[in-house]
């Protein structure tokens, strides 16, 4: 499934991560997942939010650079080898893949990833058969 | 014509018995008043009867920086307080301020010169002229606003500060001409597109009178493509007069220096010898009708160059270079001698960073740390970080191809920079002396 999501550009400095969170809570959007991508001197949050238009009005007013970009989200099965078997359907895709990061659903036995592929469409016809 | 632009096309034979005969009123004035100003005559040897050709005032000593700090507060002041009205004063980072008493007459020189960049930018009585440099013992603020009331604009005083008040004063009354330091105008163009406001299309916006700080003619440009004005030069300095002294005309590349109020000189800042036109030097200024705090061949360290070429417009007054380099903001990294004009030319040739940027210096035992942090512009960020580290690769060679150097580059985020609302402090040199 193609989800949007959201990117800042954070400083490395403290605090920065933090006011973004706050901004949001402000604003009751919830975070689904995120992750951190870092360089000694600046990183990348990427986020899924519950409100995502506004989210990133939020996050725009309160001075973040912000970018969203369309990912996949696709789950598997919470269990040894659940990646593995969808890993093998892209690889034989042959998609690249950007970059991935994982949640698990609570009370459930499904894991959720999201990927940014180099080509999402190519990617998801891939991951439906 | 606006009749007070008529004194700009004075013939210049005409111009040049004028100043002379200024001179010579000022000469025995400064020297009966100022006792530094005697003592340093004595010293030379030279008598103000000495001044007989306009030539001769090079045989005269030079003002610095420092006379003014030694004689604080008022030993180069020439006027009993009966006639002082007004003190405006400028601080270095180190040490006193210094502080120019003037006269009425001093006030009403400068807002005179003022007036006339203003008429010749071609702003006019029916203009409305919003102020947003700093009031107080700054010189833009009031000078700007004097300047513009002398003109019969109607001068909206909003000082600086207060960007989203400014903004919705500028729309609602329809400013059509701005004074400001051109990094306070960058903040508010952000500040008014966070307020969905488009300069362009929702105020009547087209003149900015920039000074009080080195600018670049790339932002120059920049500040014109973002918001549809015209921006014009205006120089001047506390210790001359204020804002005022200097101001572009639309034909010419350079400033016309006010030499009925202002004789410019240009001189080689090591031997101290004048300099034919044409050729670039020190700027040198005497002001030939102040009173209050009259300097004499005041060393501005401004390098500039007073131009040979008549200009089109047919205006007398001669024309300088635009100011890129003062000596003092001259800064020396890893042996290299570095302007930070040079750097802005640099980072303005990448549209992806925003036009406001921080030169760090600091110092380990041996080594000068150099670091230089731009803005990046919320359009531009990618959610990648292979862009954003190539974003900086792009930056670091546009800098590097003219300094020389390889500053460490960092990219932070938007708006997290410090803006100024009088003149603004791009370097922070913390290295130890």
């Amino acid at each position: 499934m193609l989800v949007k999501q959201i990117s800042i550009f954070l400083e490395n400095r403290p605090g920065q991560l933090a006011k973004a969170c706050r901004a949001l809570a402000a604003s009751n959007v919830n975070i689904v997942t995120l992750s951190l991508a870092d360089t000694t001197d600046f990183g990348i949050v990427r986020m899924i939010l519950d409100d995502h238009v506004k989210g990133f009005e939020v996050l725009s007013k309160a001075g973040f650079a912000v970018r969203d970009t369309e990912v996949v989200m696709a789950s598997v099965a919470d269990r040894p080898g659940g990646m593995a078997e969808l890993m093998e359907k892209l690889d034989k895709a042959d998609v690249d893949i950007e970059y991935s990061y994982a949640y698990a659903l609570g009370n459930s036995d499904k894991a959720v990833l999201i990927f940014k592929f180099k080509d999402n469409a190519k990617a998801e016809a891939a991951l439906a058969h | 014509m606006n009749p007070i632009s008529q004194k700009d096309y004075i013939d210049v034979a005409g111009l040049r018995k004028m100043q002379l005969a200024k001179l010579q009123e000022l000469i025995p004035y400064e020297y009966e008043r100022v006792p530094l100003f005697r003592r340093r005559c004595d010293e030379k040897g030279v008598k103000p009867r000495d001044l007989a050709t306009l030539a001769d005032l090079a045989k005269f000593p030079f003002m610095i920086k420092t006379d003014l700090r030694d004689e604080y507060p008022y030993g180069l002041t020439a006027a009993p307080m009966k006639d002082i009205v007004r003190f405006h004063c400028s601080s270095g980072t180190t040490g006193k301020p210094i502080c120019i008493p003037a006269t009425m007459a001093d006030v009403d020189i400068w807002s005179d010169g003022v007036a006339r960049c203003l008429a010749m930018y071609g702003i006019m009585e029916e203009d409305v002229l919003q102020v947003s440099y700093g009031y107080g013992l700054f010189t833009g603020g009031l000078g700007a606003h004097y300047g513009g009331e002398k003109l019969g604009c109607a001068v909206l005083p909003t000082g600086a500060g207060n960007t989203e008040k400014q903004i919705m004063l500028m729309k609602d009354l329809g400013v059509t001409a701005i004074a400001c330091t051109p990094s306070y105008f960058l903040h508010l163009a952000t500040t008014a597109a966070q307020m969905g406001v488009d300069f362009r299309r929702d105020t009547k916006l087209k003149h900015g009178i920039f000074g009080a700080e080195p600018w670049t003619d790339e932002i120059r440009r920049k500040i014109e493509e973002i918001s549809g004005i015209t921006a014009h030069d205006i120089y001047g300095l506390t210790e001359i007069a204020g804002p005022g002294v200097a101001g572009n005309c639309p034909y010419c590349n350079g400033l016309h220096v006010w030499e009925d109020h202002f004789y410019p000189e240009i001189i080689d800042p090591d031997t101290l010898e004048v300099l034919p036109d044409g050729e670039q030097g020190e700027l040198v200024f005497t002001t030939l009708d102040r009173r209050g705090t009259p300097m004499v061949r005041y060393r501005t360290r401004d390098i500039s160059r007073l131009q040979t070429e008549p200009c089109k417009c047919g205006r007398t007054m001669r024309v300088m270079d635009r100011i890129h380099a003062r000596t003092d903001d001259m800064l020396i990294v890893h042996g290299v001698n570095v302007f930070p004009s040079q750097i802005e030319t640099g980072l303005m040739k990448v549209p992806e960073i925003a036009p406001h940027y921080q030169i760090h210096l600091s110092s380990t035992d041996t080594l000068d740390l150099f670091e230089i942090k731009v803005e990046v512009v919320p359009e531009a960020f990618s959610d990648n970080i292979r862009d954003l580290e190539a974003l900086r690769k792009r930056v670091l060679a546009a800098v590097k191809t003219i300094i020389g150097l390889t500053p460490k580059i960092t990219l932070v985020g938007p708006g997290t920079l410090p803006r100024s609302e009088g003149k603004i402090k791009r370097v922070i040199d913390n290295r130890k002396k």
